[in-house]
């Protein structure tokens, strides 16, 4: 590379470092696997898997990274998730509906009330954070108790099965081949870097989450701020929930727990600082998008998956340990 | 017994490419209460590290202590030669008791050893006993007030047998009356042997009770003096290589509309009985102590402190402010006194800070941001306050120090406010930036704003205000103007202080 | 006596006699020393670890990873005694060993790593657990030797009816485990300098203090429990199972906070610690004692958690309000 060139990509480095850090290993894990599995990696049909599997973790990734960016933590993310799949199945399956409503309808109305079920407990969360004061990872924890007792109470500990047709399309079929959940993931990750970047209450999570006081002095109604961002995220969980549900064509207490601290770890490698303040959704998609690139690379390998969950642990841990090195210098 | 306790010559210092100090030589004599003064920058706080070993200075520094060169200092090695530093923010635990925070310096050996408690709180009531202090050692240090954490401070300094005592800012939160009881407690201390190094900027305090002073500027040292040769003006000069004229008073102005009147405003606790005006041009001091009640009042009056009853009226308008978000709409905005702390987001960029008052003035019907408002506004305060930077996507981090105050008040001034209500604009700002602040204070004043300048400092008032509000115990208790009173006067007035209303 | 009601031990304490006097009306079983030392050995596990995270959580810091840890030190353990043979002080110096050197490295990652302790302990939780998953295949272990199925009890009690109460090796090694680690916090100068890095890093840091080593020791300590308290676990259930331990995380943290410890650091106690674990303990005990369906115990749980910090939030609200207040003459 001549030192031009190279001049210049330090310069792209400077102006923005996590996006560049990122997309780098993106295209390292892209070329890294495609070239160890040829033939199988770089295909439509691994793309489309990923494309399927992606927008689970990465709407909940945005739930949970969203509520950092305002110097927070949302812990409750997977069981208002489950809540709502619950809530939205036990409607679907519901005789007295059923028989009064067609299938179309049926689905709407149980996602319309899973949704507003799952901004609700966002709502409560947030009130519990802003107005009464609670930290948030121990407000949450307890929220993320009381609704898996709650799930589990409701279903017996058993599976909801059986979901009408019109549901499980949601997750599993393809619009001009672009499977339905990537379409729904991608409007989402669209329209919150439309609200935190083009608009005023989007903007204020980075204020309140940069420097909560000087939010406050500056006429930022930070109450108000960190309520509308945890019913957000609450909202979120519930789309998840959807997506989910109808991928599984089922409902459960306890599915995906051991995405929630998956969702922290993705948030952080995408640049969402736990201190709050920092973060973009791009980068949150390149995140997402290694991440799930590792899991299915190692899958087609016929390694574990579990493997790859050790992988993601190592690569927080290798861009930590370069970003600590990197500040130590400057 | 040597009667330099502490000798350095040739300190040099460099961090990068900047010299933070140059061929420095300092000395302390055995038994003295020295200054060390010098602006933000100067290289004061550098020399204080290596003097307690957190810094290695250049090569070719000679270190003599009590007679002894020393090679390599380091923090351990400066603590038994008996050297302390009590740091500006105390370094005090918070969650352990007064006896254990006093003692702790014992905790720094042995690890499975048991704490001997009995010889603990025996230890820490001798050292408290030694400065004549009663504070109930069983006592968390989370319970005490400012004033007494700092003796908890000393207490544990005196508790090591320390002969150099450093303090680094003492007087930053203290109210006057403590900050005379410190001073005197300084005194004291130098009674039983202590050598003290007092690090301040705070000119009246230097004066009071240090036999030598030390001005650094630049990294460079300017000189050790006398104190009794040097008075505000001098110290000033040296600091800053700048003459001020701290006499320059406004001449009587004209003022306009009345902008602001508050009737009879109440607060429970906080304050009584409030009457006030304000017009266009007018700059109002108002000047208590803390604990009078006068940030209170200033946050009632920008929306962050309901009052209970009484009426503020904005232009003639009878306002109701119940957040402050209201308040900058009215056309008041709130500098607050930790302008840094509690008015910059760092990481955020400079636009973002310019504009985050006003974010809502920026939008179209959607509430969406237009782009183009955005940009202008912030080029046209970038440009007008002076902000130097290349772009103002980068985070305000990025700036320097007066460049970061620069941001605050182009934040503030981006609201457009009618009334602009100061508070303690200058703390922990060294001379030069001060004389900045008080110009710009001016300057807005002459372009018809109307300006509330809180503070605790006498001169502060005395020489910027046009009229002045004396608070004491949550009530105005009297109104002054500067030309028909001395500043001697003003003074007796703030701390005496009989209410003859 | 005044200070007894500022502290939340008090209350708590007092919470949990009025549940017990109300199950002691309510239910034969409940207080009985037989269903009183099932249900504290049943929750030895819960209750080591929730001794180990008191010491991260009064340093200032923070662990999640420490269920797989427990995992691991249980896998290797068993896997090595079945194999090889040995005895029970074997098995434990295993489960200690692992859960120490495991232990130290998160201890090494958070102090160089200038990042909040929980998402490193998040990425090493992930490593720690993917790795466990892959080498072990999920699998799961029942074939202990003989030896390793034996009651270890230490001491018998005996009722005028001669029945037979034992105190198991689980639960005396929780009891261990709460006098040792409330000893070293209250008594010894190592522990007081672990309240005193959780209350003000940086004036520990000017003291002299090596924060290095103390964060070593306690990220160290939190392993060491996590190890014995795996082998514990292991001797109370005679399995060990990939997801028996993992995603308990969170509970322990609930029980250390409840009993008073706070995020912030610098604050806590052993006494509270076990109140906390006593009150989740008695709750679930009430739940099946008095013929609830055992689903409502994480509703109480949840409910209960949820109630006591919203009440220290909003106290300590009202108490920077008053420190504000002014003596209006």
């Amino acid at each position: 590379m001549s030192l031009k060139s190279f001049g210049r990509v330090e310069a792209l480095y400077k102006k923005n470092p996590n996006s560049f850090v990122l997309i780098t290993i993106f295209f390292i894990t892209l070329a890294l696997f495609s070239v160890s599995l040829p033939g199988k990696f770089f295909t439509a049909s691994n793309f489309s898997s990923i494309a399927f599997q992606l927008p689970e973790l990465g709407i909940l990734t945005i739930a949970m990274a969203i509520t950092m960016l305002s110097g927070g933590i949302n812990l409750s993310i997977i069981a208002t998730a489950n809540f709502a799949g619950i809530i939205m199945a036990t409607i679907m399956k519901n005789q007295i509906f059923v028989e009064r409503l067609s299938g179309v309808n049926l689905v709407m109305l149980a996602i319309v009330i899973g949704l507003s079920t799952s901004a609700l407990i966002g709502f409560i969360n947030g009130i519990i954070v802003s107005y009464i004061g609670v930290s948030p990872m121990l407000a949450t924890l307890g929220t993320m108790t009381l609704l898996n007792g709650i799930s589990i109470l409701t279903t017996k500990g058993y599976v909801i099965s059986g979901l009408p047709d019109e549901m499980i399309v949601i997750g599993n079929s393809s619009i001009l081949g672009i499977p339905i959940p990537f379409i729904i993931f991608i409007i989402i990750a669209f329209v919150i870097n439309f609200w935190l970047r083009k608009t005023p209450s989007g903007l204020s999570n980075y204020l309140v989450g940069s420097n909560e006081n000087a939010a406050n002095y500056s006429g930022i109604n930070t109450k108000k701020v960190l309520l509308k961002t945890y019913t957000i995220s609450g909202l979120l969980s519930g789309i998840a929930a959807v997506i989910m549900i109808s991928r599984f064509n089922s409902a459960r207490a306890g599915y995906a727990e051991s995405y929630l601290l998956v969702t922290v770890l993705a948030s952080v490698f995408g640049g969402f600082n736990p201190n709050g303040g920092s973060g973009k959704i791009l980068n949150l998609i390149f995140s997402l998008f290694i991440l799930q690139m590792v899991a299915s690379g190692l899958n087609l390998l016929g390694l574990s998956s579990h493997l790859a969950g050790a992988l993601w642990g190592t690569i927080l841990i290798v861009v930590m340990l370069l970003q600590n090195t990197r500040e130590r210098k400057s | 017994m040597h009667e330099k306790i502490l000798e350095m010559k040739n300190v040099n210092k460099k961090y990068g490419g900047v010299n933070a100090l140059k061929n420095v030589d300092f000395s302390l004599k055995r038994g003295e209460i020295h200054c060390l003064v010098g602006e933000n920058g100067s290289g004061k706080s550098t020399l204080i590290k290596i003097i307690s070993g957190v810094v290695k200075p250049d090569p070719g520094a000679e270190i003599i202590i009590n007679g002894e060169k020393v090679k390599h200092l380091n923090p351990r090695e400066s603590v038994e030669k008996g050297i302390q530093v009590i740091y500006q923010d105390l370094s005090l635990f918070p969650n352990l008791t007064v006896a254990e925070n006093v003692a702790i310096s014992d905790y720094y050996r042995g690890n499975i050893k048991m704490v001997n408690q009995k010889e603990m709180y025996k230890k820490a009531i001798k050292a408290m006993k030694k400065i004549d202090i009663s504070i109930n050692p069983k006592k968390l240090v989370r319970e005490l007030s400012v004033a007494q954490k700092q003796l908890v401070a000393i207490s544990r300094v005196i508790a090591t047998d320390a002969e150099i005592l450093i303090m680094d800012e003492p007087t930053a939160s203290l109210s006057k009356h403590e900050i005379n009881e410190l001073l005197n407690l300084i005194k004291s201390l130098q009674k039983q042997g202590l050598t003290v190094l007092f690090v301040s900027h705070k000119l009246d305090e230097i004066m009071s009770i240090s036999q030598r002073v030390t001005i650094l500027r630049d990294g460079n040292k300017i000189g050790t003096f006398d104190a009794s040769e040097l008075d505000d003006q001098k110290i000033a000069y040296y600091m800053t290589g700048k003459t001020f004229d701290q006499n320059e008073k406004r001449g009587t102005e004209k003022f306009g509309k009345k902008l602001l009147e508050i009737k009879d405003l109440c607060k429970k606790r906080n304050y009584m009985n409030i009457n006030l005006e304000l017009r266009e041009g007018e700059i109002l001091g108002i000047i208590g102590l803390i604990g009078s009640g006068r940030t209170e009042l200033a946050l009632s009056i920008f929306g962050m402190n309901s009052p209970d009853s009484g009426e503020i009226y904005v232009l003639g308008e009878r306002v109701n402010l119940n957040s402050n978000y209201q308040a900058i709409r009215s056309g008041i905005a709130y500098v607050p006194e930790d302008r840094l702390n509690d008015g910059l987001f760092l990481a955020q960029p400079i636009s973002t800070n310019i504009i985050a008052s006003i974010m809502d003035r920026l939008v179209n019907k959607a509430k969406i941001f237009q782009e183009d408002k955005i940009k202008k506004v912030v080029n046209k305060w970038v440009h007008d306050i002076g902000i130097k930077t290349d772009d103002p996507e980068n985070p305000v981090r990025t700036l320097s120090g007066g460049n970061q105050q620069k941001t605050v008040i182009a934040k503030w001034l981006a609201t457009t406010p009618k009334v602009l209500i100061l508070d303690n604009p200058t703390v922990g700002v060294d001379i030069a930036a001060k004389h900045g602040i008080y110009n710009i204070i001016k300057e807005l004043a002459s372009e018809k704003l109307g300006i509330i300048l809180i503070s605790d400092e006498v001169p502060e008032v005395y020489h910027n205000a046009d009229r002045i509000l004396i608070m004491k115990k949550g009530r105005i208790i009297n109104e002054v103007f500067p030309d028909e009173i001395t500043e001697a006067e003003l003074q007796e007035m703030v701390i005496g202080g009989e209410i003859n209303v | 006596m005044s200070s007894l009601f500022k502290r939340n031990e008090f209350y708590l304490g007092l919470i949990i006699l009025c549940l017990v006097i109300f199950l002691s009306i309510t239910t034969n079983s409940f207080l009985t020393i037989e269903n009183l030392l099932e249900l504290f050995t049943s929750y030895s596990f819960l209750g080591i670890m929730a001794a180990g995270m008191l010491v991260v959580l009064i340093s200032g810091g923070l662990d999640l990873s420490f269920t797989a840890t427990a995992t691991i030190s249980q896998y290797i353990m068993a896997t090595t005694i079945i194999k090889y043979g040995g005895n029970l002080f074997i098995a434990f110096l295993i489960g200690a060993g692992i859960g120490i050197a495991l232990g130290l490295l998160n201890g090494l990652l958070v102090h160089y790593i200038k990042v909040h302790p929980m998402i490193i302990t998040i990425a090493t939780l992930n490593l720690f657990k993917g790795l466990l998953m892959f080498f072990s295949k999920g699998k799961w272990i029942y074939n202990f030797p003989l030896w390793f199925s034996e009651p270890y009890d230490i001491m018998v009690f005996k009722n005028s009816e001669g029945y037979i109460y034992p105190i198991s090796l689980p639960l005396f090694i929780f009891i261990v485990v709460l006098i040792v680690t409330g000893f070293l916090l209250k008594y010894t100068i190592l522990g007081r300098k672990i309240y005193a890095m959780g209350g003000n890093k940086e004036a520990a840091r000017r003291m002299g203090f090596n924060l290095f080593a103390l964060t070593l020791f306690v990220y160290g300590y939190m392993g060491f429990l996590a190890g014995i308290g795996s082998v514990a676990h292991a001797l109370m259930v005679q399995t060990v199972a990939p997801n028996a331990l993992i995603g308990k995380e969170l509970d322990v943290i609930a029980a250390v906070v409840l009993g008073g410890a706070s995020l912030s650091g610098g604050s806590g106690t052993v006494i509270g610690t076990f109140l906390g674990i006593a009150m989740i303990a008695i709750v679930s005990n009430a739940v099946i004692l008095l013929g609830i369906p055992s689903y409502w115990y994480m509703i109480f749980l949840g409910a209960i958690f949820i109630t006591s910090v919203s009440i220290t939030a909003y106290n300590y609200k009202l108490k920077m309000r008053k420190e504000a207040e002014i003596d209006v003459a």
